[in-house]
């Protein structure tokens, strides 16, 4: 166990703990920064895939992790990021402009749903931002000049500084894009936490009326909750976009947003951490399932005949463990076993324990 | 100088009369308490001068403003502070964490800069946390700062709101039943404290409480009331013997 004695209000404000866990995050991202030159194009795929969820991730975990605001909608802002950054680029705007518009765009139209949304609390803003990723299906078949309708859209490679970025032919280059993106928006979160801003958001979601009394507009923080969350998922939208290289209305479901939710819950809700965590389990789960019925294959003798469901079926049972054993997601448990080994042999059962009151709060209203 | 007045306010919920014509002022740099028996109307009292209700009628002034011009979350731009009745802490975030989040008010950054970190947010950041500092080493919250608040004893948890609420800087300090559920030794602390506040950091204290120890022990003007209504107000000792409160907590003799 390291104890660090703190002596300078710095060691609070900076990110990272002491020098010792700087750089081990800095020696995962060289290893993360490195992956292209190890891996074959299939598990950079499946890396660039992580990375993109992670960031959708992050953006969801802006708003219901830390704002305490559920929302089984980010579907829809997938969507509507990714059509928007393919509409500007189609449009001759170039990557590096299109992109971050996107996400600002992206933004503006979380903030415009956000506006009746701030009314609803608890199960009643599921069933609103769940019904807007279902019309988000018609919004698109009906919008056909932008969307392409049913027959989707698209898109192969595009130019930064007159390189040729391809999800197929230069998969190493839209990686580090990706990673860069990733980065980037891990970094604003990491601000975003150590201020004001991120504190009033945990305020907001732990008790709305001493929020209040501290001089927090709720309504006003939910607002830039819902649009920093709905550009980062923007981000993550066009990226996906990118990535998939051709997407129609039905690539962006309502049970894109599920998965979603269910992925930052897996991971950890209210933590960084378990966005990546999450993304990590979404992102290989189908790969492993696959390689694993090979193995049952061979053992039982049945046939290896790809069985309809069978992911969300086991994903479903892994959510269900999870919100059983451990509410906390897998980051919870991770800090639990730490403190554990941190504290030997003092560690209490009840240390991380919910009170009862956390349930009787705004959360159900 | 008064600091807070209440002038003839009303509130009513459907047909029942929460707070009825209420008219008291409070001091700068006194103590002052509220006591009356259960659903006499002191929380909401309190419930008004954050905002959370509006008035039937009648006015409630501030330090020179209209308090019922401003919105719930900008009572505390003026100068408010309050705690809760039942603990209403951030529950997921640490001791630290809360204390900084009654700092809110004093923000001068905004979105982008706070994304970037600029030096500037950094300067603010040091600034806050010097504060809350002094408020730890007052409180003597020093073995707490970095605990969860979900895993803090009741006791603790009390003197935390306290503390978060002093993090505000306020002119006027509001305590809803500071010593329900302390042990006597807490309730005595609570006492010293409140004493400290006001003495030290001349800030004005207004409280419901229903240990009359600590009422008679800190306050210097005390109000009764019953039923929503005002039923004596002056030293404690002579709240303590009018008859009218003997009778609102005891019965009439028949």
């Amino acid at each position: 166990m390291r104890i660090v004695f703190k002596t300078d209000y710095m060691q609070d404000i900076r990110p990272w703990k002491d020098g010792f866990q700087l750089r081990l995050y800095l020696l995962l991202l060289f290893v993360v920064a490195a992956a292209p030159f190890a891996l074959d194009d299939f598990y950079l795929g499946e890396l660039t895939n992580v990375l993109i969820w992670a960031i959708a991730g992050l953006g969801l975990m802006i708003l219901t992790g830390h704002t305490g605001q559920v929302s089984l909608g980010h579907a829809a802002f997938l969507a509507f990021g990714c059509y928007a950054n393919v509409a500007l680029i189609e449009a001759g705007v170039p990557f590096l402009v299109a992109f971050p518009l996107a996400g600002i765009l992206t933004g503006i139209a979380g903030v415009t749903v956000a506006v009746p949304a701030l009314r609803l609390h608890g199960i009643y803003l599921a069933i609103f931002t769940m019904a807007l990723s279902i019309l988000m299906d018609d919004i698109i078949v009906l919008s056909e000049p932008i969307t392409g309708g049913v027959a989707g859209k698209y898109i192969g490679g595009f130019d930064i500084f007159g390189l040729t970025v391809d999800r197929w032919g230069t998969p190493d280059l839209f990686y580090w894009l990706v990673l860069y993106v990733t980065v980037l928006v891990t970094l604003g979160y990491i601000n975003l936490l150590r201020a004001p801003l991120g504190r009033s958001f945990i305020a907001v979601r732990d008790s709305e009326v001493s929020a209040q009394a501290m001089g927090i507009d709720i309504a006003r923080t939910k607002m830039i909750s819902f649009a920093l969350s709905c550009a980062v998922t923007g981000w993550a939208g066009a990226l996906m976009g990118l990535f998939a290289g051709a997407f129609n209305n039905e690539t962006f479901s309502v049970l894109i947003s599920i998965q979603l939710l269910m992925m930052i819950v897996i991971g950890g809700l209210g933590s960084i951490h378990g966005a990546f965590l999450g993304a990590i389990v979404i992102g290989f789960l189908p790969q492993f399932l696959s390689i694993s019925k090979e193995y049952v294959g061979a053992i039982f003798g049945g046939n290896t005949v790809a069985i309809p469901g069978l992911e969300f079926g086991i994903f479903g049972m892994i959510l269900i463990g999870f919100i059983l054993f451990e509410p906390m997601g897998i980051y919870g448990r991770w800090l639990k076993i730490r403190t554990w080994f941190e504290l030997f042999p003092f560690y209490r059962k009840d240390m991380f324990k919910r009170q009862k009151s956390y349930l009787k709060t705004e959360r159900l209203r | 100088m008064s600091l807070l007045e209440f002038e003839n306010v009303t509130l009513k919920f459907g047909g029942l009369t929460a707070v009825d014509n209420l008219s008291f002022e409070v001091q700068q740099g006194e103590v002052f308490a509220i006591v009356g028996p259960n659903g006499a109307g002191k929380s909401t009292v309190f419930n008004l001068i954050s905002r959370f209700y509006d008035p039937f009628s009648g006015s409630i002034r501030f330090d020179g403003h209209d308090l019922l011009q401003a919105k719930p979350s900008g009572v505390a731009a003026f100068g408010v502070a309050r705690t809760f009745q039942n603990i209403e802490l951030f529950e997921h975030a640490t001791v630290l964490q809360n204390l900084l989040v009654g700092r809110h008010r004093h923000r001068k950054t905004n979105l982008i800069s706070e994304l970037l970190f600029t030096p500037a947010v950094r300067r603010q950041e040091l600034e806050n946390r010097e504060k809350v500092e002094q408020i730890i080493d007052f409180l003597d919250l020093q073995a707490y700062r970095d605990k969860l608040i979900s895993g803090l004893p009741y006791g603790v948890r009390k003197v935390v709101e306290v503390a978060r609420a002093l993090a505000t800087d306020p002119k006027l300090l509001l305590l809803d039943e500071p010593a329900s559920g302390l042990s006597v030794e807490e309730t005595t602390d609570m006492r010293w404290w409140i004493d400290d506040i006001r003495r030290q950091m001349g800030i004005t204290v207004l409280m419901v409480e229903h240990d009359m120890g600590l009422v008679s022990g800190v306050s210097d003007r005390v109000l009764a009331m019953a039923d929503g209504a005002k039923l004596a107000l002056g030293p404690p000792a002579d709240v303590q013997s009018h008859p009218a409160v003997i009778e609102a907590y005891l019965g009439k003799a028949s």
